[in-house]
């Protein structure tokens, strides 16, 4: 198992490979990319039982990926897990390639549960996951990755209600909450606070970390799987553009790819 | 005209409910949900005699849908029950995404499509559900005509790999086919064998396209008469054979003719056999309250009018 420092260095390589990703493609959804990095990184490698060699092992955790636009981090943590080769993100969003500009299943590419773009569907196959393995008494977990502004569809709540009246102990749910959503600050746009207290009227167990101190991350999550009889929400502050500090916080990058020139300069502020 | 016996009027969604429970006892994977509407889907058999593989979904179809497409990761063999409007048009996107793009083995059951849901309303009477479930890819598209061949096609359903969008009825109707029957996916079956006319019916229609034919024989018409219960695929092969022989066409469904089962055999025809063709729908049109044989006739879908169509088609060869 990686140290922290490792992990770091990791995600650091992942935001360089992400980045360049969406670059080399012209498009594609840079903001969210970073703010969700740490996650990724401290869940691939560390917290989720997976096996990249055998993606359809039977006994893996499972996670469900429902905002489907940060593809590139998604895509940039399964490669450099061994799901597939890093070089083959350069064919992000390109003709015939398997990494499509929103995760498509039927694409061939290993590691992905599920079709998502059209927000606010994610929750609710992690629920179906999670009594599936309820069924056949598995001790595997489910995990569930939502964006903050994708709380806004009502699907969400159906999900979130849902989850509770099962006792779904074994789900697990991160929101990226960075605040942030393409036409400026989820506050603005349809405010979602008081956030935590929403989830607990809703029968969910609330947690808050860092979201980008992966040994936090690691840490919640360890809390969070002592609660039983309760599905469990993470709310992960993070900033969006995290690790680029002359495009932190600034929801203009929500869906912007960085120029060649830009690249250069990203590749060389990623901390 | 071969004889057409009903053992008696049974509704189509009793057939599901007889089919799931089968399902049900053939494979532990099959699990089942419903949005707050056991009764009316005929699923109470199921709930009792697999509990702990039942859960009530509440009045949230979108989440109903997807935590079906979970579940399939999960292996499991997951039939979800509500009426057909909010079966397809409620979550069409999560149909479309986490299902059909998915590609998940989810069996949306669709119970009181059509204009024989009755005193409803239209609020209720989906005429647009199989077109809207035709145009996915991957999906299969299931509207069988009576309570046994419904139970057929559910247990069959349950032994296939994929999305299916299987369509049945409110209405008691006539019980026509052979109790089990073995259902085969995406085959036309063959009722009558006629010269004059084909006439190509899904769902209820089938029955009225049979009363329609017993009137066409005796006024010397000689009616094929083919039920389309798998809308999609659609057998290509059978379609044209028949048509190769009749040259002309009626066809008879209980949905919108935009995007219908005429509207796919249209489409097969006219870039392979142009062929005379009348077709028995709802025209562009939203239904009202009424009893299912009232609305029927107002609308238009009955032996009566396929007959009519029928020597209309028939003048045109």
């Amino acid at each position: 198992m990686s140290s922290i420092s490792e992990l770091k260095n990791i995600a650091k390589h992942i935001r360089i490979d992400l980045l360049k990703s969406i670059s080399e493609a012209g498009s594609g959804h840079t903001g969210g990319s970073l703010s969700s990095a740490d996650i990724f990184t401290a869940l691939y490698f560390n917290i989720l039982n997976h096996k990249p060699d055998n993606p359809n092992w039977a006994e893996r955790d499972k996670l469900i990926l429902s905002i489907g636009h940060i593809a590139p981090v998604y895509y940039a943590t399964l490669a450099h897990v061994g799901y597939f080769s890093i070089d083959e993100l350069q064919t992000l969003r390109k003709l015939g390639s398997r990494l499509q500009g929103h995760p498509g299943k039927d694409h061939g590419l290993p590691g992905i549960e599920l079709s998502a773009g059209s927000l606010g569907q994610g929750l609710s196959v992690a629920v179906g996951l999670a009594l599936a393995s309820k069924i056949d008494k598995k001790n595997n977990y489910i995990y569930c990755i939502n964006g903050d502004g994708e709380l806004q569809e009502g699907s969400i709540w159906e999900a979130a209600m849902s989850a509770s009246h099962h006792k779904l102990d074994n789900l697990i749910t991160f929101i990226d909450r960075n605040k942030l959503q393409i036409d400026g600050e989820t506050e603005n746009v349809m405010s979602l606070e008081p956030l935590a207290d929403k989830w607990k009227a809703f029968g969910w167990e609330v947690f808050e970390c860092n979201g980008h101190n992966i040994e936090e991350i690691i840490n919640t999550v360890n809390t969070a799987k002592t609660i039983k009889n309760k599905p469990k929400l993470i709310i992960a502050n993070t900033i969006m553009g995290k690790g680029v500090k002359s495009i932190e916080n600034n929801h203009k990058w929500h869906g912007k790819a960085p120029s060649k020139t830009e690249l250069e300069q990203f590749i060389s502020e990623v901390y | 005209m071969k004889k057409y016996i009903s053992t008696g009027n049974k509704d189509t969604r009793s057939g599901f409910g007889v089919g799931l429970l089968e399902a049900g006892k053939k494979n532990e994977n099959v699990v089942a949900m419903c949005a707050d509407l056991i009764g009316s889907l005929k699923m109470d058999a199921f709930v009792a005699e697999f509990p702990e593989r039942f859960f009530q979904a509440g009045i949230a179809e979108a989440n109903m849908t997807g935590v079906a497409a979970g579940m399939t990761i999960g292996g499991k063999i997951p039939f979800i029950g509500t009426f057909a409007a909010f079966a397809t048009g409620r979550v069409y996107d999560q149909i479309r995404q986490s299902v059909a793009y998915s590609n998940k083995n989810v069996k949306i059951a669709a119970s009181h499509a059509g204009l024989t849901l009755g005193e409803d309303g239209a609020t209720h009477q989906i005429l647009e559900d199989i077109g809207l479930m035709k145009m996915l890819p991957n999906m299969v598209v299931i509207n069988p005509c009576d309570f046994n061949q419904t139970k057929a096609a559910t247990i069959a359903v349950a032994e296939y790999e994929g999305p299916v969008y299987l369509r049945f009825g409110r209405p008691s109707v006539a019980n026509f086919t052979p109790e089990n029957q073995k259902f085969e996916i995406g085959k036309a079956l063959m009722l009558n064998e006629g010269a004059d006319v084909t006439i190509f019916a899904t769902g209820h229609l089938v029955w009225e396209a049979i009363q329609a034919g017993e009137k066409l024989a005796e006024k010397g018409i000689d009616a094929e008469i083919i039920n389309i219960h798998t809308i999609k695929p659609l057998d290509a092969k059978a379609i044209l054979k028949s048509v190769k022989k009749t040259n002309c066409v009626v066809t008879a469904e209980e949905h919108m003719l935009n995007g219908g089962m005429g509207d796919s055999i249209a489409q097969l025809l006219s870039r392979n056999y142009p062929t005379p063709i009348e077709m028995i729908g709802v025209n562009d049109t939203f239904g009202e309250s009424g009893t299912p044989a009232q609305l029927l006739e107002k609308y238009g879908l009955n032996a009566e009018n396929i007959i009519k169509a029928v020597e209309k088609v028939i003048a045109r060869k």
